[in-house]
């Protein structure tokens, strides 16, 4: 019973079957990468970095050309592989990529080599860059895993090297951020542990045969009591929801971003934050359906809360990279809002931001980490002026906040515009109240722009260097993406969509009674057929 | 016409031209590349108008779909652009303003250390314009929308070391926000009504709408109006907003990006119809705001915030008129309005240029010797704004004031106010002319009076960092004329200010040019009341106008009454309501998100971390336990055991 749903979700994608290479290379190669680093001699000091970069590239190459390749109108997993791992258990290295995890993938190819182009080992580069090449592998395994246990497993190596990475490279209270970070990840972890245990056994307690952790196998047949899925779902949510973080389990965030080293808060929010949204998507909506609409009001609650509170706290914040840090809240607050109305554009929404915030908020932490290296303070206090002295700092600054306060034409946009449009689909009210999100936005990153970049240039800050044309160019791609994904995502919304939707499809048949929510007349297209449409208007 | 989207596309290239190369361009290269290509922009949509003014009536629409922007299941909006007569009508007075202004700030803006970075700004605030009027869809729309508001926000705090117009520039752009929170929801709820947010589907489909979700639709794109367009209770950012350089304020804050609200809700007009209550509100509101401005530009001393508080006051007059459904009018008011405050704020520059940049209008006087041109060209503005026959400003506000007058409820009531904000216009303005241009002195040549007003004066518009010394007005200083970059668009626009009354006569059916042309898009049309009627409310209208002169004249001229009788402080303060803003924002306010802030910090985080103490306290208290004495253990297990037997035997006997 199992097996035939397994072979149809390899057959389906049976014509991307010829690269199976990749998702192995994409794993292997910064994995592999760190033993190579880590055999390289202490004193060669010189070629670590370099050495990284090149690992990084490779695997950005891979996931670059598995974007190339991926089947844009196939809704299932594609690149597919599988081999047997535990096969008394049922566990299994399985792995593929859906248009949910495809563009997760790629952000995590793109952003590593930029952090490490942007940023140096302050010191013991050996181990500092063979962590981060652990990171990458284990971020794309949980973006690839379809087994239960392998992306348990992948979910949980990624501490190990962040956990190091802020505890040894960090900065001012580095342990005790680096201890917080961890222990609030196992603490969610168990339940995770405890969900997907009991989940396995239920499922094959209530279809019989065999034992599986197969994601896919138990997304298609589950027969489990809906009391007893709600029961694992929360065991999942606790998980992700530390790792988002929503409110009230977020004050790891601010204190692991701001003592970490600059690399690591890129890769933290780029990369890392997306494991728990990731997680709602793929093991919440797609695998416990009807528990997802069950929750689905708290979730909304707990996103707009998110938004609006982590707005307010981001305001009042002193220090730069904490008010980043707590803009975080406030985005990935949008991100479970829109995953949680349950509409094809509040995913689709949510996923665009997921990508977007990774490349905003990941260039906001290298611009905040080029200042703390040129002032040696984040104190907003203490910075005055800067735009005086770093206008080109201060242009980049300028682009990178208006993408993120959500400027149309610029890459934040579209994701918070559908993420919201969805969300009022949806639930009215919520979508209603989290658009006042919008209003905050501007208000902590223009406040926190003026003080840092307006007003008269004092103190140390007239001697503040501007950033350097290497520094530009490492954040190019950066802000081209920026610009790009805001007036055309369309390539991007293109490949998300048909997994969105069948996602949709799935909790609408799975579900009794629930109905995605959709305008109430029959909505004009207006894309391709509307050019027609109105083809006697338009004048050639 | 394939050309629509060059319109927007010339001033973009411009900006993105000028990101890189406008240093190496530099003064007046850049400026001048910019003027350019604003230009030929211009000569597009003149072209485009030709175009459509060749086709019949009902088929003046070119529809060009360039891309799709987001396509998100049943959701999708194009990068599109239409132009009919009401979007080709704003593309033409932006570009040709837009150039006017652009050549203006070629002189104006002279040996500024930034003086290609303004005009990169500049370029990208004209093609976001354009973007706002020639979009196909209202979320296209709001992209310019926002980018207006950006440009608005980087040209307001332009000198940005001053902290006070860094401060001015981020109030725009938050005040803004809270407007465009109206702008999204009413998006979002427009589309899942109708399914659409295109402009050329959404009349077909209002069929089915209830009027409650049409008058909440109008009501949340009116509060993204309120914002832009600087209306109560948003319009607190406008005065700010003269922090900015003068041709922006000319531009952005007068001309332009202030009439999108008008705009939008001409955009709008079918729903504007379904939704009589919405329309009753925004008339009240814009007749409310016309009326608080009014007064407070009477006691300001600021030029550029008179003329600041007249546009607010004028755009309540637009807002009057689409209130009373007449669209008509609303666009003809927004089009003389453009000329004519363009030409006031340019005027103002040049006087503040000439003045070593002092703003204070007490340290003016008798300018009109030292200015000929800028005085000429100022005056015909005047008469335009004031409301004296042929004028273009005479005739469209008697148009919207007809309008008001024929309203269904309380018409004569809101014609009346209208007649008293008329009045007050033509008095203030003739204030400001008055202590401007002609008065008994010349007021900057009395040291005493310089040194008290030069420096309590609040207000500068200028580079702090540019050469102090020329920034300070001598008693010995003589005015200058401008050059001819500055005064050449002060005489065009002067002439438009004048004659621009022609749009849309009313003697006759075919004098009435702007509505013929604007018709054919309107779903309703707007009676005017019967030609002797009209004759009486222009009668009463010239009566009020005159006699604000008069008034003006006998306090300021001939200084038969005191001014402090007049310019009372709650009018100097626009009745406390950005005064009061202010304390909310620093008083509860600031207390309401500190104490959150607090509240993560010590108790969100603070709950955390006692847990965390809790259990190492926890784990300290419980080692003695762990003795390693297998006695202890079993004692342990077996007291336990009893225990839990004991509570078993417990349950089961009762």
């Amino acid at each position: 019973m199992g097996t035939s749903s397994i072979l149809a979700s390899v057959a389906s994608a049976a014509d991307t079957s010829g690269y199976a290479a990749i998702i192995p290379a994409l794993i292997l190669i910064p994995f592999v990468g760190a033993g190579v680093i880590a055999l390289i001699p202490r004193r060669r000091v010189e070629l670590f970095r370099g050495v990284a970069l090149m690992i990084s590239t490779a695997t950005a190459a891979v996931a670059v050309f598995a974007m190339v390749q991926f089947d844009r109108h196939d809704a299932g997993y594609q690149f597919v592989v599988r081999r047997d791992w535990i096969s008394d258990l049922g566990i299994s290295w399985h792995f593929g990529i859906d248009g949910i995890s495809l563009f997760l993938v790629v952000l995590t190819g793109i952003i590593f080599p930029i952090a490490i182009l942007a940023t140096k080992a302050e010191h013991d580069p050996k181990p500092y860059y063979a962590w981060l090449m652990v990171l990458m592998a284990g971020s794309m395994g949980v973006f690839t895993a379809l087994d239960l246990v392998v992306f348990f497993v992948f979910f949980e190596i990624v501490l190990v090297p962040m956990y190091f990475l802020i505890g040894f490279w960090g900065h001012g209270q580095r342990i005790y951020a680096a201890t917080k970070f961890f222990l609030y990840t196992m603490f969610g972890s168990a339940f995770m542990l405890v969900a997907l245990v009991s989940l396995a056994v239920l499922q094959q307690k209530a279809v019989g045969g065999p034992l599986t952790f197969d994601i896919v196998d138990i997304t298609n047949n589950l027969a489990v009591s809906t009391n007893a899925q709600r029961l694992v779902f929360v065991g999942f949510a606790i998980a992700f929801a530390v790792k988002v973080p929503l409110f009230p389990l977020h004050t790891w965030l601010p204190d692991a971003h701001t003592n970490a080293p600059t690399a690591g808060s890129v890769i933290l929010a780029a990369v890392m934050l997306k494991l728990g949204t990731y997680g709602f998507i793929r093991l919440g909506v797609q695998m416990l359906p009807e528990p997802s609409v069950w929750a689905a009001p708290v979730l909304m609650t707990l996103g707009v809360i998110g938004i609006i509170y982590g707005a307010i706290v981001a305001t009042m914040q002193t220090d730069l990279k904490r008010l980043v840090a707590y803009s975080s809240v406030a985005h990935l607050g949008f991100v479970v809002l829109g995953i949680f109305s349950l509409t094809v554009q509040g995913i689709e929404g949510g996923v665009l931001i997921m990508v977007n915030h990774g490349i905003i908020t990941g260039s906001l932490f290298l611009l905040v980490g080029m200042i703390y290296e040129r002032r040696h303070t984040r104190e907003i206090s203490e910075l005055s002026g800067l735009q005086k002295v770093a206008p080109i700092m201060a242009g980049v600054f300028t682009l990178v906040m208006l993408a993120s306060v959500g400027l149309p034409g610029l890459s934040g946009f579209p994701g918070e515009f559908l993420a919201l449009l969805g969300a009022f689909a949806g639930a009215r009210w919520w979508g209603v109240v989290a658009t006042t999100g919008v209003i905050l936005a501007a208000l902590y990153l223009l406040w926190a722009y003026q003080r840092v970049f307006h007003g008269p240039t004092t103190g140390k800050n007239t001697l503040m260097r501007d950033m350097t044309p290497s520094e530009f160019l490492v954040m190019l791609p950066l802000l081209a993406l920026i610009v790009l994904l805001g007036i055309f995502p369309k390539p991007m919304l293109d490949r998300i969509e048909p997994s969105v939707e069948a996602i949709i499809h799935h909790v609408e048949v799975s579900v009794d009674g629930f109905t995605s929510a959709e305008p109430e007349t029959d909505p004009v297209a207006t894309d391709h057929g509307d050019s027609e449409e109105h083809a006697e208007e338009v004048d050639r | 016409m394939e050309l629509v989207w060059l319109i927007p596309a010339l001033p973009l290239l411009a900006f993105l031209i000028l990101i890189p190369f406008g240093r190496k361009l530099s003064d007046p290269g850049a400026g001048w590349f910019a003027t350019l290509l604003v230009g030929g922009s211009f000569a597009v949509s003149a072209a485009v108008y030709l175009e459509l003014m060749s086709r019949p009536a009902d088929d003046r629409v070119v529809h060009q779909v360039l891309f799709t922007w987001i396509p998100a299941g049943d959701f999708s909006v194009d990068i599109g652009f239409l132009a009919d007569p009401v979007s080709i009508t704003m593309a033409l007075f932006i570009t040709g303003i837009g150039a006017l202004i652009h050549m203006y700030s070629v002189g104006y803006m002279k040996g500024d250390p930034k003086y290609s970075k303004f005009f990169t700004y500049l370029s990208l605030f004209v093609a976001s314009m354009l973007v706002l009027v020639l979009a196909d869809n209202l979320l296209l729309t709001f992209l310019g929308w926002e980018g207006v508001g950006a440009c608005s926000y980087l040209l307001i705090s332009f000198w940005f070391n001053e902290e006070a117009n860094a401060t001015a520039g981020k109030k725009a752009f938050v005040t803004n926000r809270i407007g465009d929170f109206g702008f999204m929801v009413g998006t979002f709820l427009l589309w899942m009504t109708i399914g659409t947010i295109n402009y050329v589907d959404i009349p077909e489909r209002l069929g089915g709408i209830t009027e409650l979700t049409a008058t909440a639709i109008v009501l949340l794109f009116f509060l993204g109006a309120t914002g832009k367009s600087a209306q109560l209770p948003l319009f607190v950012w406008l005065p700010d907003a003269m922090a900015g350089p003068t041709p922006v304020s000319a531009l952005i804050h007068a001309a332009t990006m202030v009439t999108s609200g008008i705009f939008l809700l001409t955009r709008l007009e079918p729903l504007l119809f379904q939704a009589p209550i919405a329309g009753e509100v925004i008339a009240w509101v814009g007749l409310a705001t016309a009326l608080v401005a009014a007064l407070a530009a009477v006691a300001q001393n600021d030029i550029k915030k008179v003329l600041a508080y007249s546009t607010i006051s004028q755009l309540g007059y637009m807002f009057l008129a689409l209130g009373s459904g007449a669209i008509v009018a609303g666009m003809y008011h927004m089009i003389t309005h453009a000329f004519f405050k363009a030409l006031l704020f340019l005027g103002s520059g040049s006087i503040i240029r000439s003045m070593s940049h002092e703003q204070d209008m007490r340290l003016y006087g008798r300018l009109r010797k030292y200015l000929p041109i800028t005085s000429i060209t100022f005056i015909l503005g005047w008469l335009a704004i004031a409301g004296i026959p042929p004028f273009s400003g005479f005739w469209s506000k008697d148009e919207v004031l007809a309008a008001a007058y024929s309203s269904e409820n309380l018409g004569v009531l809101k014609w009346g106010i209208g007649i008293l904000v008329a009045l007050l216009t033509a008095f203030y303005m003739t204030r400001l002319v008055i202590m401007t241009f002609f008065g008994p002195k010349e007021n900057w040549r009395d040291p005493e009076k310089l040194e008290e007003i030069g420096v309590a004066s609040s207000f500068d518009d200028s580079d702090p960092s540019a050469d102090a010394e020329a920034h300070h007005l001598e008693p010995s200083h003589t005015p200058k004329e401008s050059p001819w970059t500055m005064t050449v668009p002060l005489v065009v626009l002067a002439t438009l200010a004048t004659v621009a009354g022609i749009l849309n006569l009313p003697f006759a059916d075919r004098f009435k040019s702007l509505e013929i042309w604007l018709e054919p898009v309107l779903t309703h049309s707007h009676e005017a009341p019967v030609a002797t009627t009209l004759f009486i409310l222009a009668g009463v209208a010239i009566v009020a106008a005159v006699l604000g002169v008069i008034a003006a004249y006998f306090v300021y001229q001939k200084q038969k009454i005191p001014a402090e009788r007049i310019e009372k402080p709650a009018l100097v303060h626009a009745l406390y309501i950005n005064d009061t803003y202010a304390e909310v924002v620093a008083g509860p306010g600031t207390a309401v998100f500190q104490g959150i802030a607090d509240f993560d910090a010590t108790m969100v985080d603070g709950a955390v971390n006692g847990v965390a103490k809790v259990t190492t306290d926890a784990g300290n208290g419980l080692k003695p336990l762990q003795s390693g004495l297998v006695r202890t253990y079993a004692l342990t297990l077996s007291a336990g055991a009893v225990l839990l037997l004991g509570y078993v035997v417990m349950r089961m006997s009762f």
